[in-house]
């Protein structure tokens, strides 16, 4: 019997008489990585609230390192050597690195001298560990989202923790930093150390975990040896069923131009040409920081080109801001949802009508019943799940949500759609679904430019793929000449 | 019904004062004081449906008090110069804009945030007017100018009308305008709001300046009841209107409440001090209870948004 650090035994969770978990049973040993999927809302984070304190079970034993513990809460949690790393760091973005790392894990003695040198020191030391060459007296509000994540985890390791998880740590990192990620979690298993490994990634999941728990419904539905599963078996657990295809994308032969950009630069975008076509997706590739973002920024006139020409079918026209690529039949679903994503306080109907309150406006007045047509509309397209368009879209779940912003842009009944991350945190199901719903309207003749970090994403669904190196289009991959290590090769800026 | 569940409480609240008062103080119900009461608070209600626009936009403006002392100073001397009310009305009208204005574009072009602007003109300007009239009082105004230059109900009458209009327009506006939508996706997301096009500056700018013009009007309103305009009128007026529209359920942080929520508060703190008037108890309770009312409001606020949050939890596990 290995030595097990943590073993969970029929938990089951009810919120509002909802059973959020089920008799669900789970198990870490020392020195794995094991890893738990399962779409959104399948009971994940209630399993890890659970292990980490944050919600009390209703029933069932926690053990950990063997002993019984009968009250959890993150305190004690704490104290028995468990740390949990977010897809959002916590830390502090006006302090230093050194001083954050300080806070999580010395005392709470208010009244303590304190001793700067060793503070940086120590910190020095942990980042070191955790294979960071980071500056402890940087402000962690200079830093970026990976960076964040090597600070939590130079805390988890400062604090000894012997049982870390991790909640969706690649969401936002491109795929070297998932690689030096990948690294680090080698160290911590080399350690001991027992790690709770949580993505929606699938491919990742092959690549770190020894074990798979799969969780549906609030329902263990298998915890298997990584060897023992492949992908295909892994999704149907997942969803309960076979995905027809996991690519569902489409032939269709490509129409004329649509969009062009003739040698685009700004501040960021440097000397870009592209074209995109009547019913083609366009795949942008790039490590984070290369300026796909800020392309599509510019197409859209948030950030409007400096010099070089836009043309929108072969007609030159100037985008300075996004009230004129809106009115040409631009959309645009930006990535980081809850800051430019749909409105969470407001209706599905509002947000659905909001880019186009011209089109559900009679003489300049909201008509109300247009605007609840309209939506109602788009929550059957799109299969959004809610109870009535007049929910407030911050109640629905997050593939929802994204499903509303969609919407949003295709109410527009945009000529090209630009998405950047359309499936960024979003569970297999949906993203299946977000997937499908592309290929169906780049065959109806829009002109989708996607950006992705995933690249079976976009080797997947693109027709073409440009990829882009500091702010330039490094190549263009043609679907059949597109591989892994291509777009790789161009990313890192090598020539094609 | 889920949109109104924080006007229901306040109405809730409005009629067990009011049963209160019906068992302990039956004369509250004369037609002379409920006239007299709603009188006095027209001008907290236009000065709120102002405030409502901008603490939808997730700001505040604590200058409304200070505006309104200014607007009422320049509505009499107006009047003086031989102007007829309804022009002294619109000229206060204009400098209240102005200095809306002001504030509004400090707030929407330079992000300064707005607690600090209106502190500033709040203080500044009500020091600037000190010094101007040196105390005085604006007297010996000309018989045009009280009552509107109409008999006194005619001029009451005017009065509620153009609070009606106002209300209703505002109200209405803003369900069913896309100037109103904009006002609320300002609030909850500034940046979705700038990426469908809307032009998040300009709808600060504008409902700032909407504000100063709507003091401007109350102050009016509020002068020609009077045969002299004091100079230091509004003090405290800011608690008030940001109290009455906290009250009515508009969330500090923006992006979520109404109009009609807004009207609720309005009455529910115009029924309070005189309240305590009836019931025996000295006026100087009247601010801690304007106080209490506050904390009881946001502390609702802060219960429901909990509540709310366990309801997107359960969306969560059932989607």
């Amino acid at each position: 019997m290995p030595d097990l650090v943590l073993e969970a035994n029929s938990i089951s969770k009810s919120f509002a008489g909802v059973k959020a978990l089920k008799s669900v049973s789970f198990d870490l040993r020392a020195g794995e990585v094991h890893a738990v999927i399962g779409e959104n809302g399948a009971g994940k984070s209630t399993l890890i609230k659970i292990i980490t304190g944050a919600v009390t079970a209703d029933a069932g034993t926690l053990k950990v390192h063997g002993e019984l513990v009968p009250h959890m809460d993150p305190r004690v949690s704490k104290a028995l050597g468990i740390a949990a790393i977010y897809q959002q760091p916590s830390l502090f973005p006006d302090l230093t690195v050194a001083e954050n790392i300080a806070l999580a894990l010395e005392g709470r003695h208010a009244w303590r001298i304190l001793d700067w040198k060793s503070r940086s020191r120590r910190a020095a030391e942990l980042l070191h560990r955790a294979g960071a060459s980071l500056d402890p007296e940087h402000l962690v509000a200079t830093l970026g989202m990976p960076e964040q994540q090597l600070v939590e985890i130079a805390k988890a390791i400062g604090a000894d923790a012997r049982i870390v998880i991790m909640d969706e740590p690649t969401a936002s990192l491109t795929e070297r930093e998932v690689n030096s990620l990948f690294q680090v979690i080698a160290r911590l298993r080399a350690e001991g150390v027992g790690v709770i490994y949580i993505s929606h990634r699938l491919e990742e999941i092959a690549a770190v975990a020894d074990r798979v728990t799969v969780l549906r419904d609030g329902e263990s539905i298998a915890t298997k040896r990584m060897d023992e599963v492949d992908r295909a078996e892994l999704i149907r657990m997942m969803v309960g069923r076979e995905l027809a295809s996991i690519f569902p994308k489409r032939e269709i032969i490509a129409g004329e131009i649509v969009l062009e950009l003739r040698n685009v630069s700004n501040a960021v975008v440097q000397n870009v040409s592209l074209t995109v076509r009547k019913g083609e997706i366009l795949g942008i590739a790039g490590l984070v920081g290369s300026g796909r973002t800020q392309l599509a920024e510019t197409i859209f006139g948030l950030t409007p080109a400096a010099s070089g020409e836009i043309l929108l079918r072969g007609e030159r026209v100037a985008i300075a801001t996004p009230e004129a690529a809106i009115r040409r039949g631009i959309g645009y679903v930006p990535e980081d949802r809850p800051r430019h994503g749909a409105i969470l306080e407001m209706s599905v109907a509002a947000n659905t009508s909001l880019a186009s309150l011209k089109k559900v406006a009679h003489r300049g007045l909201i008509d109300a019943r247009k605007e609840r047509k309209l939506a109602e509309h788009f929550v059957d397209r799109l299969r959004i799940k809610t109870p009535s368009v007049e929910m407030e879209t911050g109640a629905l779940s997050g593939g929802n949500q994204q499903k509303v912003a969609l919407a949003r842009w295709l109410a527009i009944d945009p000529s090209i759609l630009i998405l950047d991350e359309p499936t960024q945190g979003v569970d297999v199901g949906s993203k299946s679904e977000i997937h499908s719903l592309m290929a169906d309207l780049a065959q109806q003749g829009l002109a989708i430019v996607m950006i992705s970090s995933e690249l079976p994403e976009l080797l997947g669904m693109s027709d073409r793929i440009a990829v882009m190196h500091a702010g330039t289009i490094r190549g263009t991959l043609d679907r059949k000449d597109a591989t892994q290590q291509a777009i790789l090769s161009l990313a890192l800026g090598h020539a094609a | 019904m889920k949109r109104f569940r924080s006007e229901i409480s306040v109405g809730f609240a409005i009629v067990v004062l009011l049963i209160v008062l019906a068992f302990l103080a039956p004369s509250f119900f004369t037609r002379e004081n409920l006239t007299d009461l709603a009188l006095a608070n027209m001008p907290v209600l236009i000065v709120a449906l102002g405030m409502t626009l901008i603490v939808l936009t997730g700001h505040i403006d604590i200058s409304v008090g200070t505006m309104f002392a200014i607007c009422s100073v320049a509505a009499g001397e107006f009047a003086k110069l031989g102007l007829p009310a309804w022009g002294a009305g619109l000229a206060a009208c204009a400098i209240g804009a102005m200095l809306g204005a002001i504030n509004g574009a400090l707030v929407a072009y330079l992000h300064i945030p707005s607690i600090v602007v209106t502190l500033a003109a709040m203080v500044a300007f009500r020091d600037a007017l000190r010094w101007i009239t040196q105390g005085a009082w604006v007297q010996d105004l000309p018989a045009n100018f009280q009552w509107l230059g109409m008999t006194q109900a005619a001029s009451n009458t005017v009065t509620f009308l153009i609070a009606g209009i106002l209300a209703i327009g505002i109200g209405w506006g803003l369900r069913n305008l896309p100037a109103g939508r904009s006002v609320y996706a300002t609030g909850s997301n500034a940046n979705a709001a700038r990426l469908v096009g809307i032009d998040s500056a300009l709808v600060t700018f504008s409902v700032f300046t909407i504000t100063g013009a709507l003091t401007g009007c109350a102050a009016l309103l509020n002068s020609v009841r009077f045969n002299q305009v004091p100079s230091n009128a509004g003090i405290g007026m800011e608690l008030k209107v940001i109290t009455a529209v906290v009250v009515g359920g508009t969330v500090i942080t923006g992006g979520r409440g109404s109009i009609q929520g807004t009207l609720l508060g309005v009455v529910l703190l115009g029924i309070v001090s005189p309240m305590l008037t009836f019931l025996g108890f000295s006026a100087y309770w009247e601010r801690a209870i304007q106080g209490l009312i506050i904390l009881c409001a946001v502390g609702f606020d802060a219960v429901r948004s909990r509540l709310g949050k366990y309801a997107g939890d359960f969306a969560e596990r059932t989607a």
